[in-house]
């Protein structure tokens, strides 16, 4: 069986190691701070000016002055920090950050990605992604190995606007886990039930 | 010297005129000077070229400007939330530029130092390097950004005392500290406004040298996403 998105995201976990300070991206990347080791410390960096990010509030705790990146309302821990926006991006730019883990729309053999920008349709932005993908120290990227419409995500070359170029290290997908090293992407792991001759015919970028 | 006004009308007079440049606080919904935005839609000011991290959401934030078709122009890193955004977009009557939220943050940051450029790896090899120029350090590559100088800052603060010195309140702080820095004249509105001695000076997070005028209002303080845990 492929992974479903919380097995993905209790994979990606394992890849946490202590006293790591994490950016989670939106979606799937959210769900792995349901899985992150107890015992590791692993601290969240909202890029809004966060560290620290606890679970989100109860009713009565709501604060419309404490708001995550999705501009979620989510609550503070007892060794949470705020800065401004400067300071925020100064820690990513910085390389204080040790790893962001986000979504995908593609990602090619080299490690560029693409997950900011469709030409033709409405587009909203990138908000802080550039700015991880080329600050942070690991970047991560959790996707489904193909399209809504069967098309591989993992290319020879992305045909998206780049998000950034050469910047992904890790990919896992609901198949399973992939470096970019010379020359293509390295099988690391394979989901369960799942045969290294599925993930080749899913798969456009080159296997090694 | 007089900092403090009796209003957001007051406290803008003689500073707006058509085709200027304002730099904006806010993330979302979360700390905007909501009070002075609409004292501009009031004021009629027009073809605004603003520089804030998101567009406001249709009728709250710059989304109220928008309504009113005083800004020609968005420096942002995201605007999704904003139909009326979008429209006025994609019919040509708005002008947007994208910027990484990072690198918008800085631009700012930036020119209130007096810094008018800087190099950074953010976009390079994207459609956001194009155009710049290229340097190389220490083997690796970096684009050339310049700093941001506004004619106009307005930003949102938790309290001040009377002579500007600021403090924030959690994730509400965000863009105003670098967008408070980066204007010619720095416009802050609070909820509460204390006398010199109230704030203790260990903890003020933008000192009130780069704060000219300040009022304290009312604010609805709107939560965009509300959600919560059901325990």
């Amino acid at each position: 069986m492929p992974w479903d998105r919380n097995q993905m995201a209790e994979r990606a976990a394992q890849e946490l190691e202590d006293g790591w300070y994490v950016n989670l991206g939106i979606g799937i990347p959210t769900l792995v701070s349901n899985y992150i080791p107890n015992d590791i410390e692993v601290t969240l960096q909202s890029e809004n000016g966060m560290l620290g990010m606890g679970p989100f509030p109860l009713e009565e705790d709501l604060d419309p002055d404490l708001i995550n990146a999705g501009k979620q309302t989510i609550s503070e821990l007892p060794h949470t920090s705020y800065f401004d926006s400067a300071t925020s991006f100064g820690m990513i730019r910085g390389g204080k950050i040790a790893m962001a883990i986000l979504g995908a729309m593609e990602v090619a053999e080299n490690g560029d990605l693409a997950n900011w920008m469709i030409p033709g349709k409405l587009v909203k932005g990138m908000g802080g992604a550039m700015d991880l993908v080329a600050g942070v120290g690991r970047v991560l990227v959790i996707t489904d190995h193909t399209s809504k419409h069967g098309e591989p995500k993992l290319l020879a070359k992305c045909t998206l606007p780049l998000t950034g170029a050469g910047v992904v290290d890790r990919i896992i997908t609901n198949l399973g886990v992939f470096d970019v090293v010379e020359g293509g992407l390295k099988i690391v792991e394979i989901a369960p039930d799942v045969t290294e001759e599925e993930i080749r015919a899913s798969t456009e970028a080159a296997l090694v | 010297m007089k900092k403090v006004y009796n209003s957001a009308a007051e406290a803008l007079d003689g500073l707006l005129f058509d085709g200027m440049f304002i730099a904006s606080g806010g993330f979302g919904l979360c700390g905007i000077p909501e009070l002075l935005l609409a004292s501009i839609r009031d004021a009629g000011t027009k073809d605004l070229t603003f520089a804030s991290n998101n567009a406001g959401v249709d009728d709250f934030g710059i989304g109220i400007l928008l309504q009113t078709k005083q800004v020609k122009k968005m420096i942002s890193s995201y605007v999704g939330e904003n139909d009326e955004f979008m429209s006025q977009y994609l019919s040509g009557e708005l002008d947007l530029e994208f910027n990484p939220q990072g690198t918008l943050a800085e631009r700012m940051r930036s020119a209130g130092c007096g810094i008018p450029g800087f190099y950074t790896k953010t976009g390079v090899g994207t459609v956001i390097a194009e155009g710049k120029e290229h340097k190389d350090f220490d083997g690796e590559t970096y684009i050339l950004e310049t700093g941001l100088f506004a004619d106009l800052s307005i930003v949102k603060a938790w309290k001040a005392d009377t002579t500007g010195n600021l403090v924030f309140r959690k994730t509400a702080r965000n863009f105003n500290p670098p967008a408070a820095m980066c204007g010619k004249v720095c416009v802050v509105e609070v909820e509460e406004l204390v006398e010199p001695g109230e704030l203790d000076p260990d903890n003020i997070h933008l000192p009130g040298v780069f704060v000219n005028r300040i009022i304290q209002g009312e604010h609805e303080k709107r939560i965009e996403q509300r959600t919560v845990r059901a325990d």
